[in-house]
């Protein structure tokens, strides 16, 4: 009767207290959060006396996991982008033209001369000037075609990367299905990548990247300015590439020829250049980009190229000596100097109309890398962070409020054992906080009002438990045979009643975003863990007192 | 001496008059439905798209010389508002400010919000801008879709588990409660136009899961009830049950409402729709639990012989120990 065995008790008071132990680091919020900042930086970038000292606020030994505060709290910004996958697209196509017509010269008795041909940017159109070669050229061009290459997808029964068809002399080259569905995938990760390493480079404080769906990426950095600044950050493309210059001009409109393209200067206006679309080197061979001044002290951007980057600028420069090429990023030029001599290093400078801050953030970007795709966004979200403080503050007094009101409700109502509830719903607050901070959650406004909930909610074990043990005493079998089938008899209710709200928390959980999914983590946790202390702690309390005392009667 | 929110024993009877309380619930379905379809929700720009800022100053609010500010901008429709709490101290004087979808694309523009920005300044140069959102209308017809089906699904999983645990007699009884709740909410925001935003969805779905607790653990006093007195009408049984758990009922319920209430006047206006939500969903949760899905047990009946071994049974988890 009423026998709980001691590797329980202790089973219990450890879980109680590790959870509390876990929880502690949250009362002292700045100063662990201080802490941990420091240590992240000696980390990163080695341990100078003031990093030591904000690093010796709180002591190694304890635990420091904090719950991460939410945007709504803290204040930062919140930005949903749209990756668009189809700028890739065409990209692909024209790194295919070399290859094709590489594949057509040798054919060239059968099917004449080889031209591309002008085109919608997902398509790739080649005439050749005998049709009765057709047949031949469209083998040769299928030959190209490779299986897709994917990383998740399984292999689509042997799908190859393009289709190929012909008519009238006019061979067209699309992107397949699959290979459209495998190069959308490279694009996301490479663009997930690649925001992440920017915002890192920025440094601030636990940044969600996420993916979301097949082309969106969620991004919420805590501590930023405004939506604006972080999609300064971030949007830019920072495609960088070095392009034959055929021409120079003012006219616009002026018609390109077939691979070329027409840019503007990025500084001077009204200067346009015409470039061969396909570039010798582009960004993604570079290996670095630093900040630096160039001879007349103008800030400058110093850059190097990979190996294979390098030999193809040695070998272009060596073949154009006194030909200009022109530096793009993000389809404008930002210089056009003459090649002087033979540039073997694979190392050199991008000089322009640059600021100091200019010049640092492009190098930047350039380190970081492309995006691979432009970016649309569809939700920006900026948050204050004095509101963010003020929805803390009320956050606190309200559940401070609240919980002082329950428990004065519950010893009213329940005396003694009412007690007993109440040190079990501390625990309870506890508890919380110490598994959100383990797992490192992020508690948002609703997240708040989640624990309030569980403040009221959570009570409702110990109600149904002390509210059958009344029942019980009537029937009047001694207190020990009521405490022991009261707990019996409401146990069924307890765990249908919570796991019924447990399963809208996952659902919450699954379908939510941002601050709804806060409550939803808030709201389940706390389900578990006042579960854990109505069944087990509450009544581990009522059995110890009772063994003490030995009541023989007892009002509940 | 002991606070008693209901005397040892009660015998109230809840079931002679189960048509007029369902009729009741009935009428007030039909009431919040026509609202919601002859009025509307309020949609936040979660749900319609479109661009709110809030903004925090130390001079009152002008709400027309905010309007005027603005109207050479070319918006379209925009909706000021100031912002009344507890909280705020006399320096502390905040507007929303609406503004609907413009129609050239997806991505907000910052232009937009610069320009509105600038203007505002004008008419009050300390005014900060506190939180600026923007949701383009791609993503917000998306959202709708996602939290209907969320709402949905829950009331789906929730019909199969207690299916699965009670009988399906216990299931529709739950089910058609959770949608009178559902709707009863969604009648409220209606008529009273508060602004219904994702947040209330989260709080739709709380309701969902907090009537559903009272609910079930009616339920599960009525099945144990149900096999202690196999002899008694189905009536007798059910309101044995609900005047057994009433006490429990009621004091869950108060301790919410504790809780809620101190949130709902303390905890500042960001979160009012939402908690407001809660607090009427618990209320209307109560009731329901017992005038709604209790009434639909009674009505539809249920199967008496629970001895069969088939049957799930209600003391499956009794002999988990501490």
């Amino acid at each position: 009767m009423l026998q709980i065995d001691l590797w329980k008790r202790v089973m219990i008071w450890a879980a109680v207290a590790a959870g509390i132990a876990l929880a502690a680091p949250n009362l002292f919020y700045n100063r662990v959060e201080q802490h941990n900042d420091a240590v992240a930086a000696i980390e990163r970038q080695g341990s100078t006396d003031e990093l030591r000292e904000q690093a010796s606020g709180w002591p190694d030994f304890l635990p420091s996991g904090l719950v991460n505060l939410g945007l709504d709290l803290r204040g930062g910004a919140h930005l949903l982008a749209e990756v668009r996958v189809q700028d890739v697209y065409a990209a692909r196509l024209e790194s295919l033209w070399p290859q094709i017509r590489d594949a057509l010269r040798p054919l060239r008795d059968e099917i004449g001369t080889i031209r591309l041909q002008n085109s919608p940017p997902d398509v790739l159109r080649i005439a050749i000037s005998d049709p009765s070669g057709q047949g031949a050229a469209l083998q040769a061009v299928r030959d190209l075609a490779q299986p897709v290459s994917s990383t998740t997808a399984l292999p689509q029964g042997g799908a190859q990367n393009i289709e190929v068809s012909g008519a009238d002399g006019v061979i067209t080259v699309t992107l397949s299905e699959a290979e459209r569905a495998a190069t959308d995938e490279r694009t996301l990760q490479q663009a997930l990548e690649i925001i992440r390493r920017r915002i890192d480079e920025v440094g601030t404080r636990e940044p969600t990247i996420q993916r979301q769906g097949a082309q969106r990426i969620l991004i919420q950095v805590p501590g930023i300015g405004s939506a604006q600044e972080l999609k300064e950050i971030i949007g830019t493309t920072a495609q960088l590439t070095f392009q034959p210059v055929v021409n120079r001009g003012t006219d616009p409109d002026a018609d390109p020829g077939v691979g070329e393209e027409i840019l503007p200067s990025l500084d001077e206006e009204g200067l346009y250049y015409t470039l061969e679309r396909s570039p010798v080197v582009t960004g993604e061979q570079l290996v670095d980009a630093q900040p630096t001044f160039d001879q007349n002290s103008r800030p400058a951007v110093n850059f190097r190229f990979n190996t294979q980057g390098a030999r193809a600028f040695g070998d272009y420069t060596a073949a154009n000596i006194g030909s200009p090429f022109a530096i793009v990023l993000d389809d404008e030029v930002i210089s056009a100097p003459v090649i002087q001599s033979h540039i073997p290093g694979g190392s050199g400078i991008i000089t322009g109309d640059f600021s100091i801050e200019e010049s640092t953030n492009l190098a930047v970007l350039l380190r970081a890398g492309a995006l691979p795709a432009g970016l649309d966004f569809l939700e920006e979200r900026t948050i204050g962070p004095e509101l963010g403080a003020d929805s803390i503050e009320a956050g606190r007094i309200a559940t401070l409020v609240a919980f002082a009101l329950v428990l004065v409700f519950m010893v009213l109502c329940y005396g003694l054992f009412g007690i007993f509830a109440n040190i079990a719903l501390i625990l309870n607050i506890g508890l919380l906080f110490g598994l959100l901070s383990l797992i490192g959650a992020t508690l948002t406004l609703p997240g708040i009002a989640g624990i309030v909930l569980t403040v009221g909610m959570a009570v409702d074990a110990n109600v149904l438990v002390f509210e059958r043990i009344r029942e019980e005493l009537k029937t009047a079998r001694g207190p020990a045979r009521a405490i022991e089938r009261g707990y019996e008899k409401a146990l069924s209710a307890i765990v249908d009643a919570n796991i019924t709200t447990i399963i809208t928390a996952i659902i919450l959980f699954a379908m939510g975003s941002g601050p709804v999914r806060g409550f939803a983590i808030t709201l389940g946790f706390g389900i578990c863990t006042s579960v854990f202390t109505a069944v087990f702690v509450t009544r581990l309390l009522i059995v110890t007192w009772f063994e003490r005392r030995r009541p023989k009667t007892i009002t509940v | 001496m002991r606070l008693k929110l209901v005397p040892d024993e009660t015998s109230i009877d809840f079931f002679s008059r189960t048509k007029l309380w369902l009729g009741i619930s009935a009428v007030l379905i039909v009431v919040a439905l026509t609202s919601f379809f002859l009025q509307g929700l309020n949609y936040g720009i979660d749900f319609r798209g479109g661009t709110t800022i809030r903004t925090e100053s130390a001079e009152p609010v002008d709400v027309g010389a905010y309007r005027d500010a603005m109207q050479g901008l070319e918006l379209g429709d925009v909706v000021i508002s100031e912002v009344f709490d507890p909280s705020f101290g006399p320096d502390e004087n905040v507007a929303m400010v609406r503004i609907a979808p413009q129609d050239d694309v997806e991505a907000v523009s910052q232009e937009t919000i610069a320009a509105v920005e600038a203007a505002l300044q004008e008419v009050a140069p300390d005014i900060r801008f506190t939180s600026v959102s923007s949701v383009g209308p791609k993503v917000s017809s998306e959202l709708i879709q996602t939290a209907v089906i969320a709402v949905l699904l829950a009331i789906g999983a929730v019909l199969v588990y207690i299916w699965l645990r009670f009988e399906w007699q216990f299931a529709v009884g739950a089910v058609v409660a959770l949608v009178h709740d559902v709707a009863l909410t969604i009648g409220i925001f209606s008529e009273l136009q508060i602004r219904f935003d994702l947040a209330i969805i989260a709080a739709l779905l709380t309701i969902v899961g907090y009537s559903l607790n009272d609910t079930v653990v009616v339920f599960d006093r009525v099945r144990e009830n149900l096999i202690k007195y196999k002899k008694r009408p189905l009536k007798e049984v059910l309101n044995i049950s609900i005047n057994e758990t009433l006490s429990r009922t009621l004091m869950t319920s108060l301790t919410t409402l504790l809780a809620l209430i101190s949130l709902l006047v303390l905890g500042g206006d960001v979160i009012r729709g939402f908690v407001f939500a809660m607090t009427w969903g618990v209320i209307i949760g109560t009731y329901s639990s017992i005038f709604v899905a209790s009434a639909m047990l009674y009505r539809l009946g249920v199967k008496r012989d629970w001895s069969k071994p088939d049957n799930p049974t209600g003391n499956q988890f009794a002999d988990v120990d501490a």
